[in-house]
């Protein structure tokens, strides 16, 4: 009976370990091959020219002042639209969960449509909206903050929601309360460090979904990163390639850190209680 | 936001002995008197609290009691401010504070659920609100720590709350809920997620310690156990108002209402027949509770007589049958089925238990304590 329990855990194993490599490979192999692309030359001979050019941030603002502007526009939008974020979501979610628990469905499901609704629809809903933006604020691509704080929704969502149902909200801030704390108190020292995880989870993933965005930015005529890749690709696709690697690379990096945040948030809960 | 600081009225080296029920509560100058009036509130189509009315002198600790629903933690979140009454007004130290918002209130409360906040130290938690009222770092940590030692919890001042058993999360919270010195101190069940022994045992920490700070207290509790051991009055509610408020004893050997008198304890409802002041119930005439029969007259009553208000006596003539006997430590509750099918409870010593056996014939005699009716 051992024996049959233990060749079933063996061949579990071997399954979980195939089913890894098979993926690894599926995820790896065309990074290898967007790698080997930027440091292959026509002849044969490797050279890591590319990177040097690209980790060379003076240079490569003069030689490609587009790609360049396309990732500071990326960059000040990942800023942007985190903190807009969170000061519209996390203030919201923890208000309905304390006030408003009936509209909790109503805003997830607000929160949620972005999801089912494809990025090209989403344009031509916001292009007329748009024309409004470019009236008041101009064509600045910083606007992009506005649609792009919509499409990270389901997913920060998900995450402040679920860091949320891990603590009693309603208990801890009516203790604060009651201590002498204001609202901005409550959510500054009680609530926001005991979702510190949650918020870090929808933090990387709004920097993910925003590094890799091009449909939105391209049809509404903004510059970001990968509209400038995009257009570098028809000048120098070794450059293009490169910078397309490293984001994915970085987003790659974040995900994994957030993973990691996960596990942190799982092994305190199960810390162990002691007995009175 | 400005709060008044005070200084500490002793430190933890004051604290004495357990406080007992014959030990007066001694009002300190920080005591006020708290006035609930005419309270109202609903909640949809439930009268939460109906016109209710409390009066708590200074460095009182009154226990509400009740079944779920009867609105005795509505009237206490009213009280700290988490709730808004439809209706009334609430008085602390004569000062009108209905409109004033929970964060403004000076109340300290502890709450059912585990409230400690997880990111913080024991300390930190107790420290938490000393820091909202600018106290300064050293002398924070110093009350802190007093406050710690106060609940007995003070060599646990560095855990996290996870680190914590549940009935060392609850001292926590009172150390937490005192350190701020509130005018009032709100306890909302603070006992119902613990152990039956921790309960006992931080049941009898918390009167203690509140007679030693003096802090005029309500505490809410469903557990008459508790509320009979620990309050200088219990109030028991019914519906959103208070059904009767005296000294336990008050409460549980006159109750002024049959719900009183079926909720606080067990009772027997024993047919009689009401005659004066006095009911008549198997033989016995009992003395009414004054105004008990008010309403209902004369004639055929139930009355609620307690189970250690009747003796039993073996006797082959008898006209009650043992059908079942429960130990319960020293007492054992006896179950006796009369000839017209009226089952009564009696509580006897257990010493008597063997002689009880199911199927003896026994007599039953009822004490001549006074009882409640309730129309038949």
């Amino acid at each position: 009976m051992a024996g049959v329990t233990a060749r079933r855990a063996r061949k579990q194993r071997a399954f979980r370990w195939i089913v890894v490599i098979v993926l690894g490979l599926f995820f790896l192999v065309p990074l290898f091959a967007m790698l080997m692309f930027t440091i292959r030359e026509p002849d044969g001979h490797y050279t890591f020219e590319t990177w040097r050019q690209f980790f060379d941030w003076p240079q490569l603002a003069s030689t490609y002042p587009d790609l360049w502007t396309g990732m500071r526009s990326s960059g000040e939008l990942v800023l942007l639209t985190v903190a807009l974020m969170l000061v519209l979501l996390v203030p919201t979610v923890v208000w309905v969960r304390l006030r408003l628990p009936w509209l909790r469905r109503v805003i997830e499901f607000i929160c949620l449509l972005p999801l089912t609704i494809p990025a090209i629809v989403l344009v031509v809903g916001l292009a007329p909206v748009y024309a409004w933006v470019t009236y008041f604020l101009g064509g600045s691509p910083m606007t992009l903050t506005f649609a792009y704080t919509v499409l990270v929704l389901p997913y920060a969502y998900r995450a402040i929601d679920a860091g949320l149902s891990g603590i009693d909200v309603k208990t801890l801030s009516e203790a604060a309360r009651s201590l002498g704390s204001s609202w901005g108190t409550v959510m500054w020292r009680v609530v926001l460090p005991n979702i510190r995880s949650a918020v870090l989870s929808a933090s990387f993933l709004t920097v993910a979904l925003v590094l890799g965005e091009f449909t939105i930015a391209s049809l509404l005529n903004r510059t970001n990163l990968q509209v400038a890749v995009e257009l570098l690709g028809k000048s120098s696709a070794t450059m293009s390639v490169a910078v397309s690697l490293a984001a994915l690379v970085l987003a790659f990096i974040l995900l994994f850190a957030l993973s990691f945040a996960g596990r942190r948030r799982g092994q305190n809960r199960r810390s162990i209680r002691e007995t009175s | 936001m400005t709060f008044q600081e005070r200084p500490l009225d002793r430190d933890a080296s004051s604290v004495g002995a357990a406080g007992g029920r014959d030990t007066v509560p001694t009002p300190t100058s920080n005591s006020v008197a708290v006035h609930l009036n005419g309270l109202r509130r609903r909640f949809g189509g439930v009268q939460a609290l109906d016109n209710l009315d409390l009066e708590m002198a200074p460095g009182e600790l009154i226990a509400l009691l009740g079944p779920s629903g009867c609105g005795k933690t509505t009237a206490l979140r009213v009280l700290a401010g988490l709730e808004d009454a439809d209706s009334g007004r609430v008085l602390v130290g004569g000062k009108d504070i209905t409109e004033l918002p929970a964060n403004r209130r000076d109340m300290g409360m502890v709450f059912q659920a585990y409230s400690l906040f997880p990111h913080l130290t024991a300390l930190q938690n107790v420290e938490f609100g000393l820091g909202l009222r600018r106290v300064r770092s050293a002398q924070r940590r110093e009350r802190a720590g007093a406050m710690l030692d106060l609940v007995g919890i003070g060599t646990h001042a560095d855990r996290y709350p996870h680190q914590l058993s549940g009935g060392q999360q609850q001292r926590v919270a009172l150390a937490r809920a005192l350190a701020i010195q509130p005018q009032v101190l709100l306890l909302d069940e603070p006992l119902s997620a613990l152990d039956a022994k921790v309960r006992v045992q931080l049941r009898d920490e918390i009167r203690r310690i509140q007679l030693e700070v003096g802090t005029t207290t309500l505490f809410v509790t469903h557990d008459q156990e508790e509320a009979l051991a620990v309050a200088d009055r219990v109030g028991v509610m019914r519906a959103g108002r208070l059904e009767q408020l005296g000294p336990p004893d008050e409460v549980y050997q006159r109750p002024s209402t049959a719900f009183v008198a079926d909720f606080v304890g067990l009772s027997n409802r024993l047919p009689g027949t009401v005659s004066g002041d006095r009911v008549e119930v198997l033989g016995t005439a009992l003395p009414l509770v004054p105004g008990a029969a008010s309403g209902i007259g004369s004639g055929a009553v139930n009355a609620l007589v307690r189970p250690e208000a009747v003796d039993l006596a073996v006797d082959p003539d008898g006209r009650g049958r043992v059908l079942a006997a429960s130990f319960l430590g020293p007492t054992s509750r006896v179950s006796v089925a009369m000839p017209d099918e009226t089952m009564v409870v009696a509580q006897v010593a257990s010493a008597l238990l063997p002689e009880l056996a199911p199927g003896t014939a026994v007599r039953i005699e009822l004490r001549p304590v006074p009882v409640v009716v309730e129309a038949a």
